[in-house]
């Protein structure tokens, strides 16, 4: 079978799209060559789910016009409950569909010689420091179709930089606000914490649209350099009908710890692909993730630890809930590689199954080229325990009291990591929202 | 007026197989009932009956709280109604803290918008664990993870304090409680004593009536209630055992399943 596809946007295009925003020569090049890319590489083959039938190329829209918000009281009430009103000395970004629509830094990162501005600004005001980044050692541009495409076409997207020796102690908040029907996103978020520095990043996808075609190609690259800390947080609530790709990946330097803690609560289908590059010695990678699947969406969650350094550690945390006719597959692995010796990878996945015609699948695999290391794994898929809810109505609570306690507390591993109060109650909410 | 609890000629299955045989006990609001029997004789199939456990099937027979069908309720419903099980062993639930939980119950029988305050729960919480000499970090732990089996009991206790039902059904309470342990647990019921609260204790141990006199004692062989009386029953049968029991009904096998 031939990959080859007609795409929507030719070369004219995107080398027009990329002087317009003033993009630097190399980028407009790294653009052109992914869209010839594009057209031959394969799709990505995320195990135990086909993709063939998703639309990830025919769209019609590369860009859509959004007004700027004048001010934070002009959010959509559920951006408004994520995010501090009243603070004028706080790190938040707001990008409505592709736009730019609202920025502020905190005097501390301005002070400490931070960067936290929008792809495109970035492009334009720190191209060389991009450039050292984007794309090399993360996410590569011909992995396979959909990356090339992201490539060519990023119309969104967070660059965060945090210099040698700083460390930011405020959280740096990030939403991505979804609220035309017509948008399609290929986001690019880059976060590089370099020698010794320390930040807490936090990112919410949010439609605001019921329902919505749009396509959404998402990468997120996290590099950590030696003994650097990064804890990422992401919710995602992305509208049925939308077909989304994300792919975040991490690459953690000597010493260096990645912690990411990912509610992927999207309704429509989707594939999510997490990986973490434990290059340096002494590195650490710490996944949780939770996930609501309902209706008859498809969604894909593989989440992968690879470890390339000696005395790596890596754990993957994945709970999910899944109702109606949801259908989704949990692929956990975790690679040792021939001299990453004394590495230790764990993981654990649990899926609880609410309805006859949900699907689940759990599927840890362990794949080690190293003796001397530690693994393990554990994996289950099951119904709400009758005893348990007997137990809890026992005491007075009604059965559906009883099924939500016992639901939110199987998720309650990966709700409390959330770095930022305000993300995390309204985790707990969507949750509550999906689960009734 | 106190409430009555009456349960008549009730006969209960598990999986098809009939445990009790016609169990017939009437408990009034005041009151302290023991049972005491060997094992396998049906104690806990009758509380689990009297609570609803899903796996648990009425044949025959009644339940009535002060002339009301508990048997028709639902296991909530009998909660509500009054009803409290501290069972023999209770289920470990993840992420759910005590608090929480707690708070849940108790609201549960409050109407919309006359919740309790989360103040006076706080209050009440710390109150009654610090009578019954638990840590107070207990209150944010995940309800009943990794507690100790002792530790599980008093949590028993605590949510019987909180909750306040009109008749409390403890089942071997005070099993696997250390002798501080055990009176600890039995302040705490001793507290709840008065016309409001009638109770029915599950236990091998006279030990535990000596802290708790029981106005009724209760024997129950081959799924029936064979044998009533006052407190000098349980001292007669931890000073003889049940063989004089057995002797003077003619039983040769007190467990369920053997007919008299
Ligand atoms: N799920 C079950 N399937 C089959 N038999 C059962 C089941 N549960 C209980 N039984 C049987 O019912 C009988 C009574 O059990 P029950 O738990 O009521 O005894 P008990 O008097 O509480 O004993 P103990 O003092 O040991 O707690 C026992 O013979 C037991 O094996
Ligand atoms: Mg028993």
């Amino acid at each position: 079978m031939s990959t080859e596809t007609k795409l929507p946007f030719d070369k004219e295009y995107v080398n027009s799209f990329s002087k317009e925003m003033g993009e630097p020569a190399w980028m407009t090049e790294l653009r052109v060559n992914a869209l010839d890319q594009a057209e031959s590489l394969p799709m990505p083959r995320p195990d135990k789910t086909n993709i063939t039938k998703w639309n990830f190329t025919k769209f019609e829209k590369h860009i859509v016009a959004s007004d700027d918000y004048a001010s934070l009281n002009d959010l959509p009430e559920d951006v408004r409950n994520l995010v501090n009103l009243e603070s004028a000395d706080q790190n938040l970004y707001i990008q409505r569909n592709n736009r730019p629509a609202y920025i502020s830094l905190s005097k501390e990162v301005m002070d400490k010689g931070g960067v936290f501005t929008d792809i495109f600004t970035a492009a334009r005001d720190h191209g060389e420091l991009l450039q050292k980044y984007y794309m090399k050692d993360g996410v590569k541009v011909d992995e396979n179709k959909l990356t090339a495409l992201h490539a060519a076409l990023v119309n969104g997207g967070v660059f965060l930089y945090v210099p040698k020796n700083v460390e930011i102690t405020e959280p740096i908040q990030a939403v991505f606000i979804h609220d035309d029907k017509e948008t399609n996103l290929f986001n690019h978020v880059l976060v590089v914490a370099e020698d010794n520095s320390a930040v807490t990043y936090v990112e919410n996808y949010v439609s605001t649209v019921d329902e919505a075609e749009g396509i959404f190609n998402i990468v997120t690259e996290v590099i950590a350099n030696a003994n650097a800390k990064v804890v990422y947080g992401a919710v995602d609530t992305l509208a049925i009908g939308t077909t989304v790709y994300v792919n975040r990946r991490g690459v953690a330097g000597r010493d260096a710890r990645i912690e990411w803690a990912l509610g992927l609560m999207n309704d429509g289908n989707t594939v999510s692909d997490n990986l973490t590059n434990l290059v340096g010695d002494g590195s650490y990678g710490d996944i949780k993730t939770v996930v609501v699947g309902r209706g008859k969406q498809t969604q894909n969650f593989t989440t992968t630890v690879v470890h390339f350094g000696k005395n790596s550690e890596g754990y993957i945390l994945k709970h999910g809930v899944m109702k109606e006719a949801a259908t989704s597959i949990f692929n956990g692995i975790g690679k040792i590689e021939h001299g990453a010796s004394k590495s230790n990878a764990e993981q654990e996945s649990r899926v609880l199954m609410l309805s006859e015609k949900a699907r689940g699948d759990a599927n840890p695999i362990l794949l080690i080229d190293e003796d001397d290391v530690t693994a393990g794994h554990a994996a289950s898929v099951g119904r709400v325990d009758p005893l348990q809810l007997y137990y809890l109505m026992s005491r007075g609570v009604s059965q559906q009291e009883a099924e939500r306690l016992v639901i939110h507390g199987f998720l309650a591993p990966v709700v409390n990591a959330l770095p930022i109060e305000g993300v995390k109650k309204q985790l707990t909410a969507v949750i509550e929202r999906k689960v009734r | 007026m106190a409430s009555t609890l009456t349960i008549k000629d009730l006969h209960v299955a598990i999986e098809g197989k009939e445990i009790l045989k016609g169990v017939n006990l009437e408990i009034k609001g005041g009151e302290i009932h023991a049972i005491m029997g060997p094992n396998g004789t049906g104690k806990s199939t009758l509380s689990s009956a009297i609570m609803g456990h899903p796996k648990y099937e009425v044949t025959q027979g009644s339940v009535t709280l002060d002339g009301k069908d508990v048997l028709e309720m639902e296991v909530d419903e009998r909660a509500r109604a009054g009803l409290f099980l501290a069972m023999q062993y209770p289920s470990e639930i993840s992420g759910v803290t005590n608090a929480d939980f707690l708070r849940s119950a108790i609201n549960s029988r409050r109407e919309e918008g006359e919740e309790i305050s989360l103040m006076k729960f706080i209050r009440k919480m710390d109150s009654k664990m610090e009578y019954l000499e638990m840590d107070l970090n207990m209150a944010q732990r995940y309800l009943n993870e990794g507690f100790s089996g002792g530790e599980k009991k008093r949590n028993e206790i605590l949510q019987m304090m909180m909750i306040e039902p009109k008749f409390a059904i403890l089942d071997e309470i005070d099993s696997g409680l250390d002798i501080d342990a055990l009176k600890v647990v039995s302040k705490g019921i001793n507290e709840m004593r008065g016309e409001e609260f009638g109770c029915l204790i599950i236990t091998h141990y006279q030990r535990l009536l000596n802290y708790i006199t029981p106005d009724h004692v209760h024997v129950m062989m081959q799924g029936r209630v064979v044998k009533s009386g006052g407190p000098e029953l349980a001292q007669r049968l931890e000073a003889e055992g049940y063989d004089w029991i057995k002797q003077e009904l003619g039983i040769e096998d007190e467990t369920v399943g053997q007919e008299a």
